[in-house]
């Protein structure tokens, strides 16, 4: 084949770069990083197919290509536009997408329940990150939201459907990873769910990483359902032998101590998992033996789990030895035989009314 | 009288047969085509013709059709969209259901000229009565050789089917369509890869409105250049209106686009006037998508020029002042009419058939209804109308097909064009729930822009 590939110049928020032909725009601006990559909540590099409806990495193409410089009339979802050569992209540059992105973002919001509060998801949740970033402060949004019951799907995963945001994520998981899928999208507009179907239980050896696909609290594993919060935990990695030739074995373990509260696969800076698990790892080695360890896992230093380390990791030096420097403590006074109001043998809950000096003279 | 392409023959008793229509001059267009047109010659004059898609967007349909990708081994497709389902619009149905062989040598032709040897009608659900016709019609044309192998020996095979959609509106959009055809949840793909490339079953694909192939058998018949004599600059040849509401005589009706829309309202010949002598209020000229216009505004455009039955004249001013032509649903609203109530339907409508695939339309729409329903029953803040305004912005344009920018441009021309009822209805929460706004001043005459 040709021996030089050539690389499509793109610039995305006045910052060039070079890229293969067929790249989105969205991966382009990842090759950069920083703060011009776009948030994407349903697009997912793993999964064909994946993207286009949340609508939170549009951009606005200002310039087509080298060839037809035309802007592109309308905002682009980034993650399902391909780079043309001498492409002109904005992305926080552009009030006009920011915007826009701001109104996706309340849209989202507008039947989420916002219970954080009592999220398993909270802490590593994308609609988190992403409202607390592109989001307004308050809703407009007067009326009732829409909600849905909880759903056991199987004995492992919980279905929230009402924090959903139809990323559809889980659905290409499914189709992709495993055998068959039984879940999928019912209804349309403001009442389509994920369900499965005559709610059939999803069975699958790889059915447990639509956990970690789905970007908020729709979708949450039972095994960990309200045991911790994750940042309580500490990520480490960690990896064995397994069985089933598809899955990798290479996992993230969250711990205290030397309980396993969960296993995940590996995540990626944007929250991609870098290889998917079965689910005899995710759901039955619970205990530190079944695994090795390898360290801990690197996590984000401003992600609220980076601040919770809270088990034995910063003991408060005492300092009273060093104060008593080697003489015991004595008692100087005891304040209750010195003190007339301070009696523990007249128990306050048996005086009828307030309690009055008189109560303590007798 | 307008002449007429179309439904020139519509009252001959029995002219839904192949008998009658053949007899009436019927594929005679399929043979002059397939004989010794050749699928270029068929193609130039119907870029010639200046034919434009009749299905709401109108786009050019000879320039659609040279589109199409054509890789070897790859078979084509050609899909007809008669999943005719926007409010206001049942010009497809009457040409369904009347003469169904008209569409049928229209696919025969455009079937030929793009090289597909499968052709699909997809039809609305809720037209359950029509494949029966349409299916009977494909049986007479296949037994008489026009369908099937080898057309009039000529090599070229063809078969035509018909598939009933479930009733849902997204449907109607090219690619939600090929996705319910392939049997899948009809959600619109993402764009591109364009139909023309990468359509049903991933082969190339047109998708074309219903009026637009049976208009390819006029074309064939008298050929593109008198074609281009009926109608106005790029607005050519006849187009069907279905119009509706407030009017003395509702119905079908061809119209050739060179009358203006007060001839269209007023004459006997057309809709006949407003019923009961009431005065015109706001119309809706192409289906329940595009922006109302007041009365002043309809009749005339903002520069102070006669408003005509074209794709430019209606869209002239662009959304500000003007609306567009759409797919034919012309509904007319007299005085009596509330506006609040006529936009809530609407949105109650997109509201109801948004498919849910991306946040904007599926979370929007369902606001947009819960505010105007309370503006409607007396419950409304004025903050409430710049509320929705804001919301229909936030929609229009950001979503992944056209549905999104369907909701939002109804409600966007109520409150830019009859703002002052909105706001009588928040001011005025009792009174608003007996009585209407009326006509106000929306039929006032425009102050004429001074020459420049």
């Amino acid at each position: 084949m040709a021996e030089e590939k050539k690389l499509f110049k793109v610039k995305i928020d006045n910052i060039s770069v070079e890229v293969e032909p067929g790249t989105t725009i969205l991966n382009a601006a990842r090759q950069i990083g920083g703060e011009i990559v776009p948030p994407a909540m349903c697009y997912y590099s793993k999964l064909q197919g994946s993207g286009g409806k949340c609508r939170t990495c549009l951009v606005k193409v200002s310039k087509g290509s080298d060839a037809d410089p035309r802007p592109m009339p309308k905002l682009v979802a980034s993650c399902r536009t391909t780079v043309m050569d001498g492409m002109e992209v904005a992305n926080i540059t552009s009030p006009e997408v920011l915007d826009a992105r701001k109104g996706v973002v309340e849209f989202l919001l507008l039947n989420h329940p916002l219970d954080c509060p009592v999220c398993d998801q909270a802490g590593e949740c994308h609609l988190q990150d992403l409202s607390y970033e592109h989001g307004a402060d308050a809703t407009r949004y007067e009326f009732k939201r829409r909600t849905f019951d909880k759903v056991d799907l199987g004995d492992h995963i919980k279905l929230h459907m009402t924090r959903c945001i139809l990323c559809y994520r889980c659905v290409y998981t499914a189709d992709q990873l495993t055998e068959k899928r039984e879940h999928g999208v019912l209804g349309r507009g403001d009442a389509s769910e994920i369900s499965t179907y005559i709610s059939q239980s999803l069975d699958n050896d790889f059915i447990g990483n639509v956990i970690d696909v789905c970007p908020v609290g729709a979708l949450t594993d039972q095994t960990f359902r309200f045991k911790n919060r994750v940042w309580f935990l500490k990520p480490v990695d960690a990896h064995r032998d397994c069985e089933n030739p598809k899955c990798c074995g290479k996992t993230v373990l969250w711990m205290r101590g030397d309980e396993v509260f969960r296993v995940t696969a590996r995540k990626d800076k944007y929250g991609e998992v870098e290889a998917f698990i079965c689910d005899t790892c995710r759901f039955d080695k619970k205990e530190a033996k079944d695994w090795i360890i390898e360290g801990p896992r690197k996590i984000e230093r401003n992600s609220v789990i980076s601040q919770g380390h809270y088990v034995n990791t910063v003991k408060p030096k005492d300092a009273l030895v060093e104060v008593l420097d080697g003489r015991q403590p004595k008692l100087v006074f005891n304040i209750h035989s010195e003190s007339q109001v301070n009696r523990p043998e007249i128990d306050l809950s048996k005086i009828p009314g307030p309690a009055h000096s008189d109560d303590f003279k007798k | 009288m307008g002449r007429k392409l179309l439904l020139d023959k519509a009252h001959i008793e029995g002219i839904r047969y192949y008998d009658t229509y053949r007899a009436n001059g019927g594929y005679a267009a399929a043979e002059k085509a397939l004989k010794t047109m050749g699928p270029d010659g068929v193609l130039e004059e119907v870029k010639k013709s200046g034919l434009r898609g009749r299905g709401g967007a109108g786009f050019p349909t000879g320039m659609k059709w040279s589109f199409i990708a054509k890789p070897e081994g790859v078979p084509r497709y050609l899909v007809c969209n008669a999943d005719e389902s926007e409010p206001g619009t049942f010009k497809d149905r009457y040409l369904m259901e009347f003469i169904p062989h008209l569409l049928i040598e229209g696919l025969l032709i455009s079937s030929f000229t793009l090289g597909a040897n499968s052709c699909y009608i997809y039809i609305r659900g809720e037209y359950a009565w029509i494949p029966e016709i349409l299916e009977q019609a494909i049986a007479e044309a296949k037994n008489k050789g026009w369908l099937g192998k080898n057309i009039l020996g000529t090599g070229f095979d063809l078969e035509i089917y018909v598939q009933r959609g479930a009733g849902a509106y997204i449907c109607g959009e090219e690619t939600a369509l090929i996705e319910s055809l392939e049997g899948k949840r009809g959600n619109p793909r993402i764009k591109p890869p364009f139909p023309a490339v990468k359509g049903l079953w991933q082969s190339p694909t047109v998708v074309n409105n219903v009026e637009t192939l049976a208009a390819v058998v006029p074309i064939v018949n008298i050929g593109g250049d008198e074609y281009i004599k009926y109608g106005t600059g790029k607005s050519t040849g006849t187009k069907l209106i279905s119009a509706c509401g407030n009017i003395n005589k509702p119905g079908v009706y061809e119209i050739e686009m060179n009358i203006s829309v007060e001839e269209f309202i007023y004459s006997d010949e057309y809709c006949g006037g407003i019923k009961n002598n009431k005065r015109l209020k706001a119309c809706i000229p192409g289906g329940s998508s595009v922006p109302v216009l007041p009365a002043n505004l309809l009749l005339k455009t903002a520069k102070g020029e006669t408003r005509m039955m074209t794709y430019e004249s209606l869209a002239d001013g662009g959304f500000a002042t003007g609306s567009m032509l759409g797919s034919g649903g012309f509904i007319v609203m007299d005085e009596d009419q509330c506006i609040v109530r006529n936009t809530l339907t609407f949105a109650r409508f997109y509201h109801h058939e948004s498919c849910g695939q991306c946040s904007p339309c599926r979370e929007g729409t369902g606001w947009m209804k819960k505010v105007l329903h309370n503006i409607e029953y007396g419950k409304g803040k004025m903050s409430d109308i710049d509320l929705l305004w804001d919301i229909q912005r936030k929609i229009e344009g950001n979503t992944i097909c056209p549905l999104g920018d369907a909701a939002a441009w109804p409600v966007a021309a109520a409150i830019r064009h009859f703002r002052d009822e909105f706001e009588w209805h928040v001011a005025n929460p009792q009174e608003s729930q007996t009585r209407n706004f009326g006509l106000a001043h929306y039929a006032d005459p425009l102050p004429t822009p001074a020459a420049v």
